[in-house]
This record gives structure tokens, C-alpha cells and sequence, in this order.
């Protein structure tokens, strides 16, 4: 009697596991593959050797001065390095930087609660951010009170301005962006046309028409004597045109929210302001962050078009350092340090954007 | 009766101020109020301020000469005509960089969606990468290095590189042979008129008989051989009436030919990369909402991939691109403004810029120029919404 | 129509009556705000532009510096707007800066028809061209055909295309919005030659990748008055901004600068007296204290002394003073007396 062994089982075949069945089944499933994998392989065997090595393994990292890269066959990022203050601060007195520092540190102090779970008054703490916290900011960077010394706005730049002006168009274009939805949504057919037509005629228009509008005819429409900032000026242009796209955001978020909540509201008998700030609201403002989040990356994109109304941004102000007869020809570092920085930021919002996308979507799923 | 009347008590109307009604007509009327004062009020300021300090106004200036000359020009200009062609001149270049740059960032935009969602590993890793570098880094420098690293390598007009003895490249510009029209040419573009007509009838026809027979039919093979085949015939039948106008190497530059300039490369490339990367993930959001279940039915059905992508997928995945789409030509439209930066002789640049500052009349100037984007705009809206409608699933 | 006629009338009536009250409101804004507010280059080497920290100098920024020292007796009352050229008149007309000190021409179109006034002259120049030495070139006669790098929005644009008209000649342009760009291009082939003013193709070159493979050719094609600019409507501010340039060329011509105006505060020479605010007229006529000419020498120095430390043969761009030279030694500037 033979006790019956199963025969053991045969290995799968070794084209369809480990590496190899990898390779085959993610990059040379069919002859029109190969082909398509073999001429990307050799492209990036083309382009990022040589990539790196100009980047990283060649480049001159220490030194302070133009010849110490005289020998490099890399980058030169001495020069970035001699310059980063400028490029962060823009002209901001050396002795007051910490007060940019402080500003943002204060940004990031602020914000951490948001991301944690478990933490309840999120809404108040938002709120605060958006009212009280760019006061102080700007207290931070004009000075002039509380014993600060007082720092004209033509000496902002840099990134911090960078930063700035795309804050301040995202904080003043909410409020502006939210009524302008509500007026499109709106029953009453003027107030409607009247947002349509704004909307509309901010989002049809290049933002360099609207920065140079705003920096040179301004004072045109103004009273006679009335003169403000350039900065400020520049801000309520790109503050305008931000609303439009805003006001779209916040109407995709308003359709979003389902009828019976609005009719609920009003069967509250909750007059119309109220049944908007306390139902529907705070509820669409939620479903749109990510979309808000977006134009944030768009607006932080779009304000290097500021260096067209002479006003030095970050890239504005790494433009100015080609010009300095120390530092000529050194233009591709400074373009790939500006590319990068915006890269980083960019890249990281647009990721917490989708990752916010994703668990806002899981509940309103239908 | 009295008493019937007890406990049904008529509402009490409400003061007039409380009526809803009215108090929308109210706020509206205030509304108006305020922005018919406001434009007033900064109508008023202007025209002050202008008249203040001596500005002319009006919109005199488009007809007095303009004096300088622009580098590129798709219609006849030299210093001797007016500010008003100079707007023209303008307005035909963003025209032609924008319409070239929504063909190319859709081209890439499409073959980048696609490629995202490739089961090829490496394909679909080139893709997003692709896509995550170049929309996280603004346009404007985007712009500027595409100028600047395609200027530099170039060499100069007299080392060009030659293809073919017709195609020159160096840092001037691609010149090109231009075609000259000899007498009879119109015989072959009304050939290709015809050529065109017929492919459409035979489409039609052919449609109508696979709807009937179900024998489907190569329409494109007979399309491409109409309208190559009829106007190639004329041509020859014609005895060739085209001759090419060569570039020549001159004392500074080319002389001669057509010449595609660097700045309008580079801002092309710059624009068509940038955007591309908004429409190719517009593509790949619009095929991932196309529910898997369609492309299993269809390969029940027996379609091959390619017909499943191309009469299944796509069409129904365009409703959901359309709309992002538009929104994406719209931007590079606007976004073309940005060649000021590099002296691509737009509308920003030519009468935005240099005629702005030869006249000096700015408010006539911006104003002119912001209702030209305002036009282009709502034509793109309209035309895009027009389409949409068009491809809308008719639902029963 | 008769109701047009009336708001018509209204409106121009307002127009003069407030043109009036304009007059003076300048100098007023000024002294309330306490600066005076320059428009200059966004960066133009000897004529105006910003250090590391932020801190303006050149030939341009002097005569915004002379202002402020006649008008607050502190030449460091100034803050500076950098404008690119096509902004600037728009910045002068909107009233966003009090005065425009950035190498601009002095022409009829812009005297007439854009809201400006021409203050003087502080540089004589004329537009010239740089060619690279490879291409042999000797004369701007030579160059038929070729492609020109400008900046746009200057009086450039118009001189070459009249040259090339007069002299029947073709070219191309290829016109950039900040001068950076415009030799950045130059510099990587794109153009054969750069043309701008004289003064500044001297101060382009330093910026060229290799200054010695390039040359200014000898030909002057235009004539380009550059100086300070105010806008139309108010005579007594626009007086201001002429006789502090004014004073800085008396002084040199009377031999006075900013080391020996101390001693000759005593002097007994009558012109100079009068300059330093000691008899005559002294500063009530255009509205200033008596000592404004004097805190100009002291705080700015003379024309000799702004020229050489900017653009002179003591500054990198080592420029001659050739028709910026005095009147009575060879040259043009030239001002009226002070008496």
C-alpha cells in the first residue's frame, strides 16, 4: 500500500515572477512596449547623468567669491549661497530679519494644530489665522509701532514678498470671492448679472494687464491726492482678480451641498444670511479647501509677474543679482534655485491638496 | 358669520419694508445706485485728473504714424503706418502663438494623459513626472529658460546648421523656403475644396451603410487619398505652378523665406509644455471616471483596445475633459500675454508696450487691449460650450 | 445737446478752476510728507542704482538728492520708485512720483502731448551702437540688414527706424522690455548689434560676458537731451526741480563744491553771494528757504563733482566729460544766471 504524496506543486514559471516576470509584465509586454521602454531608458541615460553631476557631483559648494568656481566644471552655487539673505529677505535691514522669521515661525506655530486630529476649535483657530494673525504680520513687517523700527515697503522682497503677496491675496479675495458666489447663486436678477459680469470680466483679462493697471492707472481713478503704496496697489489688483477665480471655487462648493439643506434652513425659518453663515457655509467652505488650496498654488505661481511692475519678488530679486558685474554669467544657478524653491512649495501644497481631496471625498460620496 | 370667522384669522400683512419682494427691489435699486456712482464717481476722477495734467485723450492717436519697427509682422508693417496697425500687428501675433499653443498643449496634453495611465512602468513614471516638474514651477521662468537655453547653444547665421540645403537653424531663427503662388495655383485649393466635400459625402455614406449592413468601411484610408490624391493630380496636371522662395545667407542675416523666431519658439515650447501638464491631467481624471465597467463590456462585445479606447472610452471621457479643457485654453491665451518678457511682439508687447509709451494715453491703450482678452475669452467660452453641448450624452 | 453744452461747460469749468488751486500742491505734498518721491531706473550703473542694502546712487539720483536738500535741506529725503521705461510717464502723470529723474529724452511729443515738463538738461548724450569686433564692422553705415537688440518704450525704437529710413537701409528689431534682457540677448548672438545711448552702452559692455570682444561704433545718430522731468500744472514745483539743477551747474561754474563752500560763505564775490543765498533773491522766489542753494553744494556737490563720482573718469564708467563739459570750457550745459 503506498501512501498516495502529492506531486509538489511546480514552480510558477520563472518569467512571471520576481524581476524578470516584473520587467515583462511593466515594461516589455508587447514589442510596441519594449520599444517604448528601451527608447525612455536610453533618453534618461542621456539627460540625468549628466544632470547630476552638474547639479551635485561637480559643483562648487564653499567659497565666497567668483573664483573659487573658476575651476568647477559644475554648478556654481556660491553664488547662491553669497546672495541667499537677499533672496529670502529681499532688502530688509539685516538687524530686523528676525521679525520675517518670527512672522512665519508664528505661521507654522499656528497652523500645527490643523493638522492634528483630536484637536476640537479648528474653525476658531482658522478664523484667527485669517483675521488677526496677517495684523500682526504686517505689524512684523512695517513696523513703526510697539518700538520697531519702521521698514518701507519698497525694501520688502524676496521670497518673504513672495509669500506675502500671495497671502494676502488668497485672506482678501475669500470674503470678496464668498459674497461674489452667494451673488451669482442669488435669486435677485441684478445682483446676479452684477457678479456674473465681474466674475467673468476678472477671469477674461491677462493678470499683467490687471498688476499694471493697478500699479500705474490707479491713481488715475482716484481722487486728486490720494496716493497709496505701490505694494498695497499691486495687492488690490491681484486681491480683484484672485476673487473671481475665488468666487468660483466657493460656488462649485455651494452647488455641491444638497438642495435639502437649503430648504431645511429655510424651513427653520432661518432668515437668508443666517441659513447661509450657520448651514450652508460652513459646509461648502469645507468641501472647497482642497479647490482653495489649488488657486493658492496658481496665485503663488502667478505673483512672479510681479517683476514686471518693478517690484522684487523672488525672482525679481534673483534676476537683479545677474546683473551684478561680480556674478555675470551665472544666470543658470540662479534660475534653477528660483525653479526649485517654487517647485518645493508647489509641489508639497498640490500633494496635502490631493491627500485633503481624498478624505473629503469619502463622505460625500454618493 | 362672526363667528365663522373666529380662529381662521387673515395673517397679518406684513409692513411693506418686510416684504421680500420689496426688499429685493430695494437692494437692488441701492445696488445700482452705488455702482452707477462709483463708475461715475471714477469717470469723473479721471477725466479730471487727465485734463489736470495736460493728457490727450481719445482715440485720435490710432491714426497718427507710429514710427518704429516690430520684428515679426503676419501683415505688411514698417515705421510709416499707423499706432492703429500696430495693434493689429499685435493682435494677429497672440493669435497666432495662442492657436499654435493650444494645438501643441493638447497634442501633448492627450499623449501625456495617456501615457500616465500606461501599464508600461517606465512610460507612465516619465509621464508624471513630466507632469508634477513643470506645472510646480511658474511660467514666467519657465519662459525665460526655454529663450535663453535655446538661444544660447544655437550658432550664429553664418554657421547654421543646413537640413536638406532647404532648412537653415541658427540663433536667429528656423528659416524655411517660402512657397510663391504661380498662375494656376487656385485650380489646386479648389481641387483640395472639392477633395474635402467628397470625403465628407463618403463618410456620411459610409456611416449610413455600416448603420445598415453593418460592413464597416476604411473611411480614413479613402479620406487621406481624396483630399492628398485630388489637389496632387491638379498640381501636376497643372504643370506645377509653385516655386520656393530659398533663405540666403545675407551680409548680417538670412534673407529670404519664412523664419519661425526664437521668441516665438520658446514662448510656444514654454506654453505648450506648461499647459500641457493641466490637460494631461484633465485626460487622465476624464478616462479614470469612465467606469472600468465600459471597457469590459466592450471587450465582451469583442472591440479591440484600440476601437474600445477610441469609440468607447473617449467619448464619453470628453464630457468630462471639455469643460476642464477650456478653462486650460482659456489660461494659455492669457498667459501668451507673458512673451513681454522675452520681446515676442504680442499685444502686450507692441501696442501694451511700445505704443503705450510713445502716445502715452494709457487708460485708451489698457482699456483697448484688456476688451481684446475679454473677446478672445468669451469666443473660446462660447465656442467650448457650443461643443460640449454637442458631445453631452443625449440621456433617455 | 444744450444739456451736453452745459455739463460740458461744468466740467472744463471745474477743470480750470481746480488747475488753479493745483499750482503749488506739489511742493505742499512734499513738505507734508516729508520725502520727496524720485522715479529713477530699475537699475542703469552711474545713473541710477541700488547697492546690496538698498541704497540709491548716480548721476540721475544726485539731481533727486539736490531737491530734497533745497527743499528740506536734507539731501537724504528721498525715496525712490524704480520704473521700467515703459512705465515711467504713466507713474509721473498719475501723481504716484513728485518727480522723474531717469534718463529721459527731451522731446516735443512728450513736452506737449504726454502731461510733462522738462526741468533741464543734466546729460547731453546720443544714441550709439555696439557691435561685436568678430563681425568687422567699422561704421553704422555698414550694418544693412542686420538685427538690432533695443529696450522698449524709449526714444531708441523711433531713431533707429528714422537712420535706417534716411540712409535706405533695412533691419530688424528686436525689442526687449528691462536692458538686462536686451544685453542678455546681445550677448548670446541673437543681435548684431545693441543700440541705446551712448552713456549706456558704456555701462552695458561691463556687462557682456566678454567686454573686450565688443565695440561702441564712432557714429552718434541722434541728439538725446536727458534730464529731470515734472509733471504739467505746477510751475512752482517744476521751478524747484529746474534751478536745483541749475544751482549744482552754477556752483561748478563759480568754482564752488562741497569742500570749499564753508570758506566761501564770507566770500565778497557778488555772484557768489547771491548763489549761497547771502544777497539777491535768495530762495523766496521759488518758495524755499534762503540757504537751499547752499545745502545742495554742502549735501550733493557741484555738476564736476556728481559727474565724476558717477559716471566719470573716477567711476567705472570712465566717461569724458565732452559736451557735458561747461560752456565756457567746449562744452553745452549752460545755466542761467542767479541774480
Amino acid at each position: 500500500m503506498s501512501v498516495h504524496t502529492p506531486h509538489p506543486d511546480m514552480p510558477p514559471p520563472i518569467l512571471n515572477v520576481g524581476v524578470l516576470g516584473w520587467l515583462r509584465s511593466n515594461l516589455f509586454s508587447s514589442p510596441l512596449h519594449s520599444a517604448l521602454s528601451l527608447f525612455a531608458i536610453y533618453l534618461l541615460y542621456l539627460t540625468v547623468p549628466p544632470m547630476i553631476s552638474w547639479v551635485f557631483l561637480e559643483a562648487t559648494w564653499v567659497g565666497d567669491s567668483r573664483e573659487a568656481c573658476a575651476g568647477g566644471g559644475g554648478a556654481c552655487w556660491v553664488f547662491v549661497k553669497v546672495r541667499i539673505n537677499q533672496f529670502m529677505y529681499g532688502f530688509f535691514p539685516e538687524s530686523e530679519y528676525w521679525r520675517i522669521n518670527l512672522a512665519f515661525g508664528l505661521l507654522i506655530v499656528l497652523a500645527i494644530p490643523l493638522f492634528i486630529k483630536r484637536f476640537q476649535s479648528k474653525g476658531k483657530l482658522a478664523i484667527f489665522i485669517l483675521v488677526v494673525y496677517p495684523i500682526i504680520t504686517f505689524q512684523l513687517f512695517s513696523g513703526g509701532n510697539f518700538g520697531l523700527t519702521h521698514v518701507e515697503t519698497s525694501r520688502w522682497g524676496g521670497l518673504s514678498l513672495t509669500l506675502i503677496l500671495a497671502g494676502v491675496g488668497i485672506v482678501a479675495s475669500l470674503p470678496l470671492g464668498i459674497v461674489l458666489a452667494l451673488g451669482r447663486r442669488s435669486k435677485m436678477p441684478i445682483v446676479k448679472s452684477v457678479s456674473v459680469v465681474f466674475i467673468e470680466f476678472w477671469r477674461g483679462v491677462p493678470l499683467i494687464t490687471v498688476l499694471f493697471m493697478s500699479s500705474v492707472m490707479l491713481p488715475l481713478f482716484l481722487p486728486e491726492g490720494t496716493n497709496f503704496d505701490k505694494l498695497l496697489r499691486a495687492m488690490i489688483g491681484i486681491a480683484l482678480f484672485q476673487s473671481a477665480y475665488m468666487a468660483e471655487v466657493v460656488r462649485g462648493g455651494l452647488a455641491a451641498i444638497p438642495k435639502g439643506q437649503y430648504e431645511a434652513a429655510e424651513a427653520l425659518g432661518l432668515s437668508y444670511w443666517k441659513s447661509m453663515g450657520l448651514i450652508i457655509l460652513p459646509q461648502a467652505l469645507k468641501l472647497v479647501i482642497p479647490g482653495i488650496v489649488n488657486t493658492f498654488i496658481a496665485l503663488f505661481k502667478d505673483t512672479t509677474l510681479v517683476l514686471i511692475i518693478g517690484l522684487f519678488d523672488l525672482l525679481a530679486i534673483i534676476q537683479q543679482a545677474f546683473a551684478d558685474p561680480d556674478w555675470l554669467g551665472y544666470s543658470i544657478e540662479g534660475y534653477v534655485f528660483a525653479a526649485s524653491i517654487f517647485w518645493v512649495f508647489c509641489f508639497s501644497m498640490s500633494r496635502y491638496s490631493m491627500s485633503l481631496e481624498k478624505k473629503l471625498h469619502t463622505g460625500h460620496a454618493r | 358669520m362672526a363667528d365663522e370667522q373666529r380662529g381662521v384669522s387673515e395673517p397679518a400683512k406684513p409692513a411693506l419694508w418686510r416684504r421680500p419682494a420689496v426688499r429685493s427691489l430695494f437692494f437692488q435699486l441701492l445696488l445700482i445706485a452705488g455702482i452707477g456712482f462709483f463708475g461715475y464717481t471714477i469717470f469723473q476722477n479721471t477725466l479730471h485728473n487727465m485734463q489736470q495734467r495736460g493728457i490727450s485723450t481719445g482715440f485720435g492717436f490710432l491714426n497718427s504714424e507710429a514710427g518704429f519697427g516690430i520684428l515679426m509682422t503676419l501683415i505688411p508693417f514698417d515705421e510709416t503706418y499707423t499706432y492703429g496697425r500696430t495693434f493689429l500687428v499685435g493682435l494677429l501675433n497672440t493669435l497666432l502663438v495662442a492657436s499654435l499653443g493650444i494645438i501643441f498643449a493638447t497634442i501633448i496634453g492627450f499623449i501625456m494623459g495617456v501615457s500616465r495611465l500606461s501599464r508600461n512602468w517606465i512610460i507612465s513614471r516619465l509621464a508624471t513626472v513630466y507632469i508634477e516638474v513643470f506645472r510646480n514651477i511658474p511660467l514666467l521662468l519657465q519662459i525665460m529658460f526655454w529663450y535663453f537655453a535655446v538661444l544660447r547653444p544655437l550658432p550664429g547665421p553664418r554657421q547654421s546648421m543646413i537640413f536638406n540645403d532647404t532648412l537653415f537653424l541658427n540663433n536667429r531663427g528656423l528659416y524655411m523656403p517660402s512657397p510663391i503662388y504661380e498662375q494656376g495655383f487656385w485650380l489646386v485649393v479648389v481641387a483640395l475644396l472639392v477633395a474635402i466635400v467628397a470625403a465628407v459625402l463618403v463618410a456620411r455614406w459610409a456611416h449610413k451603410r455600416q448603420e445598415a449592413t453593418g460592413q464597416p468601411f476604411h473611411t480614413v484610408y479613402a479620406a487621406i487619398g481624396l483630399v492628398l490624391g485630388l489637389p496632387l493630380l491638379t498640381f501636376l496636371m497643372m504643370g506645377s505652378p509653385l516655386s520656393w522662395d530659398m533663405p540666403v545667407l545675407q551680409r548680417f542675416n538670412m534673407g529670404g523665406g519664412m523664419v519661425v523666431i526664437p521668441e516665438l519658439a520658446a514662448l510656444l515650447v514654454a506654453l505648450s509644455i506648461y499647459t500641457g501638464t493641466f490637460i494631461a491631467e484633465a485626460v487622465r481624471s476624464g478616462i479614470l471616471a469612465v467606469s472600468h465597467g465600459q471597457t469590459e463590456a466592450a471587450h465582451a462585445l469583442g472591440l479591440r483596445p484600440g476601437p474600445t479606447l477610441r469609440l468607447v472610452i473617449i467619448p464619453q471621457a470628453l464630457r468630462v475633459i471639455i469643460p476642464q479643457l477650456t478653462s486650460q485654453y482659456l489660461n494659455l491665451t492669457k498667459n501668451s500675454s507673458l512673451a513681454t518678457a522675452i520681446g515676442y511682439p504680442d499685444l502686450v508687447a507692441v501696442f501694451a508696450g511700445t505704443t503705450l509709451n510713445q502716445t502715452g494715453q494709457a487708460v485708451e491703450v489698457i482699456a483697448m487691449t484688456m476688451a481684446v482678452y475679454l473677446a478672445i475669452s468669451l469666443s473660446i467660452s462660447l465656442f467650448m460650450n457650443w461643443y460640449n453641448k454637442r458631445i453631452q450624452l443625449v440621456e433617455r | 445737446m444744450k444739456k451736453i453744452h452745459v455739463i460740458a461747460s461744468a466740467v472744463a469749468l471745474t477743470a480750470v478752476m481746480s488747475s488753479n488751486a493745483f499750482a503749488g500742491a506739489t511742493l505742499d505734498g512734499v513738505k507734508k510728507k516729508g520725502f520727496v518721491q524720485c522715479g529713477v531706473s530699475t537699475g542703469l550703473p552711474g545713473f541710477s542704482s541700488a547697492d546690496e542694502k538698498g541704497n540709491w546712487s548716480g548721476l540721475d539720483v544726485d539731481v533727486c538728492r539736490a531737491v530734497a536738500a533745497a527743499v528740506f535741506g536734507d539731501a537724504g529725503k528721498v525715496k525712490y520708485t524704480p520704473l521700467t521705461a515703459k512705465e515711467r510717464f504713466t507713474a509721473l502723470q498719475s501723481g504716484e512720483i513728485d518727480m522723474l529723474s531717469r534718463n529721459t529724452t527731451w522731446t516735443l511729443t512728450r513736452d506737449s502731448s504726454l502731461g510733462l515738463n522738462f526741468a533741464g538738461v543734466n546729460y547731453y548724450d546720443g544714441q550709439g551702437f555696439m557691435v561685436t569686433k568678430t563681425l568687422g564692422v567699422k561704421s553704422a553705415l555698414e550694418l544693412d540688414g542686420a538685427s538690432f537688440c533695443i529696450q522698449a518704450g524709449t526714444t531708441t525704437e523711433l531713431n533707429l527706424a528714422d537712420y535706417f529710413r534716411a540712409n535706405d537701409m533695412s533691419y530688424t528689431p528686436v525689442t526687449f522690455d528691462s536692458s538686462d534682457e536686451t544685453v542678455k540677448a546681445f550677448d548670446a548672438g541673437r543681435c548684431d548689434a545693441l543700440t541705446s545711448d551712448q552713456s549706456q552702452l558704456y555701462a552695458l559692455r561691463i556687462k557682456l560676458g566678454n567686454p573686450d570682444g565688443a565695440v561702441v561704433l564712432p557714429e552718434v545718430i541722434s541728439k538725446e537731451p536727458l534730464g529731470p522731468v515734472t509733471a504739467q500744472g505746477d510751475d512752482e514745483w517744476y521751478k524747484i526741480v529746474r534751478w536745483s539743477l541749475f544751482a549744482m551747474l552754477n556752483a561748478e561754474e563759480l568754482g564752488i563744491n562741497s569742500g570749499n563752500v564753508d570758506e566761501l560763505m564770507s566770500s565778497a564775490d557778488p555772484n557768489i553771494r547771491r548763489l549761497l543765498g547771502k544777497e539777491g533773491i535768495k530762495g523766496s522766489g521759488l518758495g524755499l528757504p534762503d540757504s537751499w542753494a547752499t545745502d545742495i553744494i554742502k549735501q550733493v556737490g557741484n555738476y564736476a563733482e556728481a559727474f565724476e563720482r558717477n559716471v566719470g573718469m573716477g567711476s567705472a564708467l570712465k566717461i569724458a566729460r565732452g559736451q557735458n563739459a561747461l560752456w565756457n570750457k567746449g562744452g553745452l550745459q549752460y545755466a542761467p544766471p542767479i541774480r
